[in-house]
This record gives C-alpha cells, structure tokens and sequence, in this order.
C-alpha cells in the first residue's frame, strides 16, 4: 500500500477516526485479500470491543503482503521477526512484507506492547491468518490455472501446479481486480518447523539503515510549520501542592507565550532551549509535604504499611509441620530498591489539530489506551482522536503512559498551534514509574541428604510474576503481600511494570536463598539445584548453561577475589540458567563482570539473531539493577536529576557474553524479550558470594554495600 | 542577542543569525532541521548528541553555537556520501549493533571520531573510547564488534 492510501483510509474512514472498522478498511485500501484475525486474550471482551479481529493482514494487487498490528517497536525487534512469520507461513520473500504499526488509524485496538507477548500472543494468530490468505490464493489459483487445488503449490510469491511446473501465478496476478474477505474463524494447518524458510534464520533488523543514517524518526523528530514547544512547570517533589505561579517575567520575554489552565502551566516557544530559558523565569511556591521517608528507610516503611494479609499463589503439603522435621534451615530476608527505566529519548509528543481531528506523535508503548486518555482530557470523542507511534526509544515497560502527549494535546488546543512536549532527563525520572521497592522473605530446610524439606516464601509489593517454586519440594508456600493498612501507602510515587515485572525481585530472593543452602548444605550450587529439580525443561536449560560455561563443581566459596554464579528463572513462559564470573575488588567492593553465560528454552525461536540481542541487552540492562540502579529520594522528591547519580551500566562493564538457544520445537515461541533479565540480580550475587565469602541482601550491589558485607563477613 | 555565524555543515555551508551562546544541539535540530542529533539527556552525560566539530567529537547539548564559527560541522546525516553507508554505519547496520536505535547517531559519529585518531584500535581502546555513550538496550557488545569491523573497513579509506 502507498503512503497516500494510508492517509486515505486514516483520513478517510467514515466514522471519523475510531478503531478502524472491517467495512472502513475494505472501503479505502486497494483490493486484494485480507484476512481478519483476532490475538490475544481476554481484553477485548472485558471492555466490551469487538473479538471478531484486532489485526489483519492484506495481500495487495500489487503482490506485496502488510500486516496492521497496534504493537510498536521500542527496539525489541518485532518489526523484523513478524514479518518473518507472515512470510513463512504465506510463501513469500520476506522483503516483500512491509508492517504498519501503531497507528490508531490504521490498525485496530490493541492493549499495548508488553508482557514478551507480541511473538508468544500475536505471533500463532498471525501465522494462522497468513495460512488462511495461502489457502485463498489456492483456491483462486485452482480457478484460473484450471488445476485441481490438491496439485498445486506455493513458493515465493508463485502458485505452480506440481506436476507442470510451467503453470503458474504469481500472487499479484490472483489478487488483481479482487477484493475478498476472511474472517479467520478456523484452524487452518500451520506448518512444521522442519518447513520453515525464514523462521529459525537469522535475520538483520530492517530498521537498522533508517537508524544509522539519523533518518528514523522518533516523537520528538516531527515537526509542523507553526509549532511551538513547551516548557512546562513541575513540582518540586510529589505531593507538592502549587501555592503560586508568578509568570509575568516570562510573559515579558520575546516570542514566549504563556498557557495557563489549572494544573498546567506552561511556556511555549517556538526554539525548544528558549521556552526552557523561559520557564527558569517562572516564580512558584509549592507547599511540599514533609519527607517521611527515604531510599534508606523505605523497607521499613513498606514493612509497616503492609497489612500481612498476603495472598497464597501455590501451596503444598504442611509447611509448618514440616519446617520442625529440617535438619538445616535458612531464614533470610532480601532487599530490592526502586529501580528506573531511564530510556535513552524521555518521554515525548508531538500534536496537532486540524478540522477537529487531534493528532499526536507520541513515544508510548500503547497508543490505543492514550488515545483515550487524550479524548478524556481535550473531552472530545476518541474517534477524533488519532495516536501514531513512531519509533520508539526504549521503553522497558515505562512507557504504558505517555504524560507529554496529554499535555501536548491539550497546549495544542489552548495555544491553537502544532506543540511538541519532551521530556528533561529531570523529568523523565521524576515521572518515571519505578520498578517498585520491595522486599522477600523466605523460610527453608533441607534434610540430611540436601534435598529439600520445606519452602516458604513471601514477597511484598512486588507482585507475584516469577515468585512460584519451581523447585521440588514436599512442603511448600508462596504468598504475595501488596495489602497496606487503611488510610497508608506503599510508594510515594508512581511504581509500574519494569522489563520482567516482579521476576527481577522474586528471582533474586529465591536464587540467592538456594545459593545459600547449597553452601550451607556444602553442595556445589549447580549439583545442589539439580539434586532439587524434578523439571525436565529447567534441567535441560541448566545443564546447557553449564556445559557452555565449563562449570567446574567446587567448594564455595572459594574467596579468591574471583568467583562463579548460577541463578534460573521462568519468565513469560521461558526457562532461563545464567551463569557468571566476576572479579570483585576487595578494597573498593567494585565488580568487573566477566563472563556470562545464559542459556534459554522459549520453545520455537523465530529469530535467532534477534533473539540472542535479546538476550545480550537483558544481560547488559540487568547488570545495571545488579550493581549501581537505585533511585535515590528524600520523600517525594526524586534527588536523581541525571545519569550523573543515576549509573547505568557502561562499555567496561561488559562481560564476555554467550548465548545458548536450548531447542525445544515442541512448544510455540515464548516471551523473548524479557527473560534473560531476570537472573541478573541473583547470579551476580551469587558470584559475588564465591568471590568474597560475602552474602548481598540487597540490590543494588554498590561497592560500599559489596565492602561493608565483606568487613562483616570476616 | 543574535549574531551572525557561519560554519559548513555536512559539507555545505551555512550562515544563521542567531545567539551564540545556544548550544548547536538546539540549532541543529530546530534552525537547521536536522533531527539525527538526538536529545538524550542535556549535561553531556549520555552521547546521544555527539555530532562532529573539524573531526573531533563534541556533546552538542552543551557546545556552543559559536563555538562552531568558520569550522566544520557534521552530523549524522553527513556521514554516508551518496547514499552509501560508510563503514561504520554498514558494521552498525549488518552487525545489529543497535536496538532502539535512539543513541546510534551519537554511538556511530563517537567511534569515528576515535577511529580517526586510533585507526587500529584494540578492543580495550575501543571500550575506553566508547565509555561515555550510554546504551539502556545492551547493544555494547554489538557496538564494540561493530567498531572493531569498521576499524578494518576503514583502513586505507578516509
């Protein structure tokens, strides 16, 4: 499809600008055949929306294939591995797929990019549609070859009668003059892994010569004639309450204009550092609640508010009984600071209105739920109300909400002018929505022969993603504890989901506390964790990471300044084992990682290339939250302004980094996106463990917290 | 205050009437129109704006626009020549050496600079060089290959 029938059918459609209806869409794209299909859960029902389709795939007159998925891409690398999978399962070259993504114009309702989903969840009803379109080209091809369809064939784009091979039609000449609609309601036969072409190969990223060439455009790269940008007041701390805004000086200022409309008060100019000039000429005063709490007492904090009603997610057997029967029991507690998703562009949008129509550019990973955010906020239908997103600079889970895109919204209609909104760095970690503090307790025991006895876990305002014991134990309990006491809260600023959400912390609590009772068991941690695993699919991925790192069973720990870890996880339906080995120093506490091995089972891999970047960045992101992450703050004032206090892990950090891909064909691919992050905490720790002989509770592993447990632990 | 400056960018040049004590990130994204140079976080911290002044690697976020007078200037934009890539970019693109792709401009346009100066670099030379760009998707191994195979490509070129 050409850009310009893209504008008709967003421009065009009669409702206006809603959810793009089947009867829209048919109406403004060329002919051809599409194929409606419907992904993912339960959503669309809960909020009352259609559950007949929420994407569909058009195989054009002109032969070329586009797939309209609501998913963004954010740098996971979806805009180059759907494709794989269309092709695949159509028989085409998969130069000849283009994908539109995130455009609420263009594409129907989606519930947003997270969760490792758009492989695990959109990818089987993708696949099934893209066979359905095949199964029509056939049967158009049986037509006018004149060629019983069971002869027939497909391969790059070509229909063939097997048995003469010289009769043929290319896709573009079945299409050609036709306009043919298929709900995909069936379960048409998806092919085998042993078929695949593209699939399971690797393929370099299609976007990557728009992101060499400083060509791919992000939110804040739109511009219109006219437009302005703001620069917008903010609080001092949460919670602030705004006692007076004096914007006369600024209002003085050569092309400044002030907006003002209750909360928001802005400066707009139409040089982005001018309206930031602009804005320090504001006077404001703020009553700031006092700071009752801070990064250092926030555990006791969280401690205090929770009720301890907790909610038991799996239960075996009598634990309390079985806690007398342990012959070796451990009894910890793990601490995990509030982490943020610092991506590289903050948050950002661009909007403008025209005829009634509000559009805005905006950096978020759902642009569907921000489309009705906007339409609250201007009070306007969400059918005037149109979302793009363009490429998207990191998100990592803190971009479900994109704040600039409701303020640039609104300036838009207040200024009447294009208004572009971007995020300081300042704002962008004031405003983040932090990887929740929080913290895991856990009971366990072990008998005479290290297998284990009882388990009994619990973890607070984390979540329970990742919290469940795969391991094999008799007696066992895992509770989730997010209830605080009336009238009291946990966080004092908005916490959300952060890549692997909950899984981070579970997973560093659990592992370290195995860690621990193999070394008090005197079992090497890999033998002690295989002794204790009845899961063929975690035994497989462990033994793989092994066998990849050399792992050598010792004693542990060996306190040689260098040292070995292991740590599992599930994530998202995936089985991970990473392994690592770190030198720490022991005057400064600092740790040079090594090595890191991490071996991952998500069933069928559509992208190996993607999926070991995949892997890589959750290795290189997790050694941040490992070792320096932490928000700093004194109440609701976030003290970290820049990555100048905020330390993100740099180019010396880096490991030397092995993937292994564990095959597993029977299974449909698993969530790949986020998985291998969810170790990182736990098999530094426990590196750190072997190195030193000192035990960290708590992420992150600074170098003062590495040096004060190694002064204790001698 | 406005004055009046000229500076060649990406080969040609240009002459603006404009306060020069902005920083060039703003008027290379605003004035000139070229949106590469990307805004990450303003103190010099991430790299995300590094573009070129006479060859040399500078963070645009907090260089001065006249600080730029009569040199030369170049920015992401500038790099390939004709539309083709130059090593780096090729090396970034066919190496996967990027994922968001939001700190690339700053990533590539850094490691030329230094491949400038160190045309045979170690690995370890190349991390030094590369310390003060930050990429939040984990592409650093990737990035480091990708400099290192540039390295090779560029040798006997300019």
């Amino acid at each position: 499809m050409s850009e310009a029938e893209y504008d008709s059918i967003a421009h065009g459609h009669e409702s206006g600008l809603g959810p793009i209806s089947r009867r829209d869409f048919l109406k403004y794209t060329g002919g051809g055949i599409v194929v409606f299909f419907f992904a993912e859960g339960s959503w669309a029902a809960q909020r009352g929306l259609p559950t007949d389709f929420n994407a569909f795939l058009q195989v054009g007159e002109d032969g070329r294939v586009t797939c309209f998925t609501g998913k963004i891409e954010m740098g996971q690398g979806i805009i180059t591995s759907l494709p794989q999978m269309l092709a695949d399962e159509l028989d085409v070259p998969v130069d000849s797929v283009d994908i539109v993504m995130g455009d609420t114009s263009l594409c129907p309702w989606d519930g947003g990019t997270h969760g490792s989903m758009s492989t695990r969840g959109f990818g089987p009803p993708l696949r099934k549609a893209a066979a359905e379109a095949r199964q029509v080209l056939l049967e158009l091809a049986a037509e006018k070859l004149d060629v019983p369809l069971e002869r027939l064939q497909t391969k790059d784009g070509v229909v063939f009668d097997q048995a003469h091979a010289e009769k043929k039609a290319t896709y573009a000449q079945l299409t050609q003059g036709k306009k043919i609609e298929r709900q995909l309601k069936q379960e048409p036969h998806l092919k085998d892994v042993s078929e695949f072409k593209v699939m399971g190969k690797p393929r370099a990223r299609t976007d990557a010569r728009q992101k060499v060439t400083g060509q791919a455009q992000f939110a804040a790269d739109i511009r219109a004639p006219g437009m302005a940008y703001a620069a917008i007041l903010r609080p001092p701390a949460h919670g602030a309450k705004l006692r007076n805004a004096d914007t006369s000086a600024a209002e003085k200022m050569a092309g400044v204009q002030v907006i003002r409309d209750n909360d928001l008060i802005a400066v707009l100019h139409e040089k982005p550092d001018m309206a930031e000039a602009a804005l320090k000429e504001v006077k404001s005063d703020f009553d700031v609640p006092e700071a009752a709490v801070d990064d250092k007492t926030i555990f006791q904090h969280l401690l205090d508010v929770a009720t301890g009603r907790g909610r038991e997610s799996q239960t075996k057997g009598d634990v309390d009984a079985a806690a007398k029967q342990a012959k070796l029991t451990v009894e910890k507690t793990y601490y995990n600071s509030y982490v943020a998703h610092a991506p590289t562009e903050t948050h950002s949008a661009f909007a403008k209105i025209e005829n009634d129509t509000v559009t805005v550019w905006a950096s978020t990973q759902a642009p569907f739920r921000l489309q009705e955010e906007i339409a609250r906020a201007l009070e306007v239908s969400p059918d005037k109300v149109r979302v793009i997103t363009p490429f998207v600079g990191g998100g990592f889970g803190g971009k479900g909400r994109c704040i600039p895109a409701v303020e640039a919204a609104r300036l838009a209609k207040l200024a009447k002018k294009p208004v572009q909104v971007v995020y300081s760095r300042a704002e962008e970690f004031f405003y983040d929505t932090f990887r929740p503090a929080a913290i895991v307790k856990v009971k366990s025991g072990l008998d005479d022969s290290g297998k284990f006895v009882f388990w009994d876990y619990g973890v607070y305002f984390a979540g329970d993603r990742g919290a469940a014991c795969f391991y094999d134990v008799p007696n066992l309990r895992t509770t989730s504890y997010s209830e605080t006491k009336p009238g009291m809260e946990a966080h004092l600023f908005a916490t959300g989901a952060w890549r692997a959400p909950s899984n981070n912390t579970n997973t560093f609590g659990r592992e370290s506390h195995v860690d621990m009772l193999a070394a008090e068991a005197k079992i090497d941690p890999v033998e002690f964790r295989l002794k204790n695993l009845t899961d063929e699919r975690m035994i497989r991925v462990l033994k793989a990471a092994a066998e990849k790192f050399g792992w050598t069973p010792a004693k542990r720990p060996a306190a040689a300044g260098r040292g070995f870890g292991v740590a599992c996880g599930i994530d998202s339906g995936t089985y991970v084992t990473t392994m690592a080995e770190v030198e720490v120093n022991k005057d400064t506490g600092e740790v040079q990682p090594k090595r890191v091995v991490c071996a991952m089972d998500q069933g069928i891999t559509v992208n190996p290339e993607g999926q070991a970047m995949q892997i890589e960045g959750c290795i290189t992101m997790g050694l941040g939250y490992a070792l320096t992450e932490e928000v700093h703050f004194k109440g609701g004032d976030i003290l970290d302004v820049n990555f100048g206090s905020y330390k993100l892990p740099r180019f010396s950090w880096l490991p030397e980094i092995e993937t292994v891909l564990v095959e597993n064909k029977e299974l449909t691919p698993q969530g790949g996106g986020e998985p291998a992050v969810i170790t990182m905490g736990a098999v530094i720790a426990n590196a750190v463990f072997d190195a030193t002989g000192a035990r960290l509770f708590q992420l992150p592993m600074t170098g003062e917290r590495i040096k004060e447990a190694i002064s204790k632990s001698v | 205050m406005a004055d009046n400056l000229s500076f060649t960018l990406n080969g040609k040049p240009v002459t603006l009437s404009v306060d020069g004590d902005r920083m060039l990130l703003w008027v290379v994204r605003t004035e000139l129109g070229l949106t590469g140079t990307k805004f990450g976080c303003g103190k010099g911290f991430c790299g995300a704006c590094t573009v070129l002044v006479d060859k040399k690697a500078v963070r645009s976020c907090h260089f001065p626009v006249k600080q730029a007078a009569g040199k030369e200037v170049m920015t992401i934009e500038g790099l390939a020549q004709n539309g083709t890539l130059h090593p780096l970019q090729e090396a970034f693109a066919e190496q996967d050496a990027l994922q968001c792709g939001f700190c690339t401009p700053g990533m590539i346009l850094g490691a030329y600079s230094f491949l400038l100066e160190n045309p045979r670099p170690s690995r370890d030379d190349i991390i030094k060089a590369m310390e003060g760009h930050l990429c939040r998707c984990g592409a650093h191994k990737r990035i480091v290959q990708a400099i290192e195979t540039a390295a090779k490509g560029m040798q006997g070129a300019k």
